[in-house]
């Protein structure tokens, strides 16, 4: 009988050594003394929670799920799943607060704006508007909202590219996520015009709804999982039906669908795990096994920061963008030291975080502000959303560098 | 993904390792599961305190020389006392190189001054930290020993009273701040980390040096504990012209803000040359061809394998899980590669704790390369480096520090003059 087999408990907790390494690394405890910490919101509180829930901490709130705890952790425990998980378990069940709802609500949200697209990114941006915003749903009137797109990206697939993408003879899929659907349709198409170029045609999912991570932050668990649920059951028919691999933009996105489904929402996907990934790691398969090659027209100088999110930061995977940055000609990459820009999706957009959320980012800023970058490149929507606010320099994906540049 | 060398373990032997490779022009990656044991650092660097039979050793180079009988299996026996000689004047160049300036002779030992007020003998000092040339030999008689109010992992009181024994008097001061009260919120986050914080704000440093100057009165120098300069390098010197009196740290229980600065410079210089640094990801299996590793696989990076031509295990030992111990045996866990123990489970270890405790010296098998074995068949670019090895006490002689440094470099030299 292996006795340590049978003891294991959720998310590696009885491993804690108490050694407060974790602590040294949390963007939040660094800046926010309200914030225990995730040695003490995590595994030391789970040893009371355990005991009697009412030890719960609403100041668990503060922690910003960037796992760079995780990260450090030298005993491999899962504390910033710890955390989540007792959110969910012990925390408040009804999450009243209409901002929360908006704010967590991507799909909804973006599929009333998209058609008026002009009208709310003018009415977002005037500051009558976002004092209002600001009193009445306390999302901080500082903060500049991301613009919406005029029509979304599936709409634009099913009328302008569906039918060319089909003649492909190589078929990949695509979880476009929110920001491209109703934000940035732009960065869809980059995409799809490099894998075309490598001779992939791109398909949709059946149906797709936001991954989720904003649902779960602001505690509306039970929509969480039921839209986990339906994205899990497209990516199975994708991958077992259709045989495709399945490929993002988001690195949220990413680390949502393979890794907080099974350990937040409790969701197995060890079936279809290895088969969704980020575009980028998925090109650079691609290219590194000589399967296909990328030819370049445009080959002007160009200094790009790269940065590394804390959700790329937790899966390892920032070294596959990098790489692909590097073999484009011309282009000179810096890589910016790995450190979270304190927005952490929706937490940033919210009046109580917002001295946090700068505070956190401003290492970050300095750096990007003192790198002589020409522009600074992420794969993170919401990680850009913060870099542009706060510093001079506009910020790309990797995907939309490459892409400007095929011959 | 290609690499000359993979590392796995990115603690001081990894980084040493792999920045000395990476000097030379090699392109290496560190694979480290989480950060590394250096942030239990005490900001001295140990080469060899004393021999097997705890005779106290004066010159690590000539106490080198008396190992080979006495413990044939030491990793400075297959090293070589030459060969370590050579390394141990080089490591103080390397660890400037990377940023972290130090004081320290390798053939004749100083003392550092442990958290409980303990001179112990020392190889390497990061600068500012207290040190004396003889254990009772302090640069003072009379000092003022400062700490923050409710910091827990540090003992005034223990320090004095080491220190009375050699006829200094100290005298105590005490700090806090409304800043301080509000870490102090969660008492048991009263940490060197979220101190040095507070202190990283050039008004709570000036604040600091007022108190000081009021506290240390008549004192020819003051101490604190090592809680100062975690975001930033200058916090010290600043601190120290504001003052303006002789100033000097002494280390902290873990985490140890000079372990982790040390841990950030060495990283930080490993990138700089060109490394790449995979943090919190752990290797989960490793392909084997003709006795020699092709490619490791890791968690993170699923069927996308780590590809070298040569691979070095720098794990560590049981702290780092580098070693496990099941009921039977000792396991190496990464490549499962043969260790060395006694089969008796009753002489692992004695029920003292401050007893040598046998498993202490357990560790992977090598060759005269450091080379590592499976099942008794040499693999040829499987190296192995640091706390993992066998035939030395860390604690007892004083030598962990030293056995990762020197081991690195001659694992890295070894690889360079392979091809």
């Amino acid at each position: 009988m292996n006795i340590q087999q049978n003891t294991v408990s959720e998310n590696n907790f009885e491993q804690c050594i108490k050694c407060t390494i974790c602590t040294v690394y949390c963007p939040v405890a660094a800046v926010n003394p309200d914030f225990p910490g995730p040695k003490q919101a995590g595994p030391d509180g789970e040893r009371l929670r355990l005991k009697q829930p009412d030890f719960f901490d609403s100041a668990l709130k503060y922690c910003l799920n960037c796992k760079r705890c995780e990260v450090a952790c030298p005993s491999n425990v899962r504390i910033g799943d710890i955390i989540q998980s007792a959110r969910i378990k012990y925390g408040p069940k009804k999450n009243t607060s209409l901002r929360n709802y908006v704010l967590a609500n991507t799909d909804l949200v973006g599929s009333l704006s998209t058609p008026f697209a002009p009208v709310v990114n003018t009415a977002v941006s005037l500051k009558p508007v976002r004092y209002m915003m600001d009193k009445v749903l306390s999302i901080d009137h500082r903060r500049v909202f991301p613009k919406y797109a005029h029509g979304t990206f599936t709409s634009w697939y099913k009328k302008h590219a569906a039918a060319e993408q089909a003649a492909f003879p190589k078929q990949v899929a695509f979880f476009h996520g929110c920001y491209v659907n109703y934000n940035h349709p732009q960065l869809g198409k980059d995409m799809i015009r490099i894998m075309n170029a490598l001779g992939y045609g791109v398909q949709l999912l059946d149906k797709e709804k936001c991954c989720g991570v904003p649902l779960i932050s602001n505690g509306l668990y039970q929509q969480a999982l039921k839209q986990a649920k339906v994205n899990l059951k497209s990516i199975r028919r994708a991958v077992n039906e259709r045989g495709l691999d399945i490929i993002t933009t988001s690195s949220t996105c990413t680390f949502t669908l393979r890794d907080e489904y099974p350990h937040v929402l409790s969701l197995g996907n060890d079936d279809v795990r290895e088969r969704i990934e980020l575009a980028t790691r998925y090109i650079y398969r691609l290219l590194q096994e000589g399967k296909a090659s990328l030819k370049f027209k445009d080959t002007t100088p160009l200094r790009v920061a790269y940065h590394t999110p804390c959700h790329m930061e937790k899966m390892g995977w920032a070294y596959y963008s990098i790489e692909l940055l590097r073999m484009i000609p011309g282009v000179e990459v810096i890589v910016l030291d790995s450190q979270c820009c304190g927005i952490a999706g929706t937490y940033g957009f919210k009046k109580e975080n917002y001295p946090t959320s700068q505070a956190i980012g401003e290492p970050l800023f300095r750096q990007i502000e003192a790198s002589g970058a020409d522009l600074v490149v992420t794969d993170c929507e919401t990680c850009k959303w913060q870099i542009e606010m706060s510093t001079s320099k506009s910020c790309e994906h990797p995907l939309s560098i490459l892409a400007s540049r095929l011959a | 993904m290609k690499f000359d060398t993979v590392i796995i373990g990115g603690g001081l032997a990894g980084m040493a390792c792999g920045i000395r490779l990476a000097e030379a022009g090699r392109r290496c990656a560190i694979v480290s599961q989480g950060q590394s044991a250096l942030h239990f650092s005490s900001g001295s660097f140990d080469l060899l305190s004393r021999l097997p039979d705890g005779t106290a050793v004066e010159d690590p180079i000539r106490g080198m020389a008396e190992l080979a009988p006495v413990a044939p299996e030491h990793p400075y026996v297959r090293i070589g006392v030459e060969r370590c000689g050579d390394y141990a004047l080089q490591v103080p160049e390397m660890l400037r190189k990377a940023g972290i300036p130090v004081v320290g002779d390798c053939r004749k030992n100083h003392y550092r001054i442990t958290p409980m007020g303990k001179a112990k003998a020392t190889w390497l000092t990061m600068d500012a930290y207290l040190r004396a040339e003889e254990p009772g030999r302090l640069p003072f008689q009379k000092v003022c020993i400062v700490n923050v109010e409710g910091f827990l992992d540090f003992y005034p009181e223990f320090i004095a009273e080491e220190f009375r024994a050699y006829g200094v008097t100290s005298r105590f001061g005490s700090v806090n701040f409304p800043d301080l009260e509000k870490i102090r919120q969660n008492p048991s986050e009263m940490r060197s980390a979220n101190i040095a914080r507070v202190f990283d704000h050039e008004r709570n440093l000036e604040a600091l040096a007022v108190r000081i100057r009021e506290v240390a009165a008549d004192s020819e120098a003051v101490i604190l504990p090592a809680i100062l300069g975690i975001d930033r390098n200058d916090a010290f010197e600043t601190l120290r012209k504001k003052v303006d009196m002789p100033l000097y740290l002494l280390p902290t229980l873990p985490p140890s803000i000079p372990g982790i600065k040390a841990q950030q410079a060495l990283q930080a210089r490993f990138r700089a040359l060109g490394g790449e640094y995979f943090l919190g990801d752990s290797v989960l299996s490793a392909d084997l061809e003709n006795d020699r590793v092709k490619r490791v696989y890791t968690a993170n990076h699923g069927d996308m394998p780590f590809e070298a031509d040569s691979f070095v295990l720098a794990t560590g030992s049981f702290f780092s899980k580098g070693l496990l111990a099941s009921p039977d045996r000792i396991v190496e866990p990464v490549f499962d590669v043969d260790t060395l123990f006694t089969p008796d489970r009753s002489e692992w270890y004695t029920l003292h704790f401050f007893d040598k405790q046998n498993y202490q010296a357990f560790g992977v098998v090598t060759d005269a390369s450091l080379r590592l074995f499976k099942e008794g068949r040499l693999i040829e670019n499987l190296y192995g480096a640091g706390a993992g090895l066998a035939g030395f006490y860390p604690v007892q002689e004083g030598c962990g520090a030293g056995v990762s440094l020197l081991s690195a470099f001659y694992v890295a030299d070894t690889i360079l003059n392979s091809k």
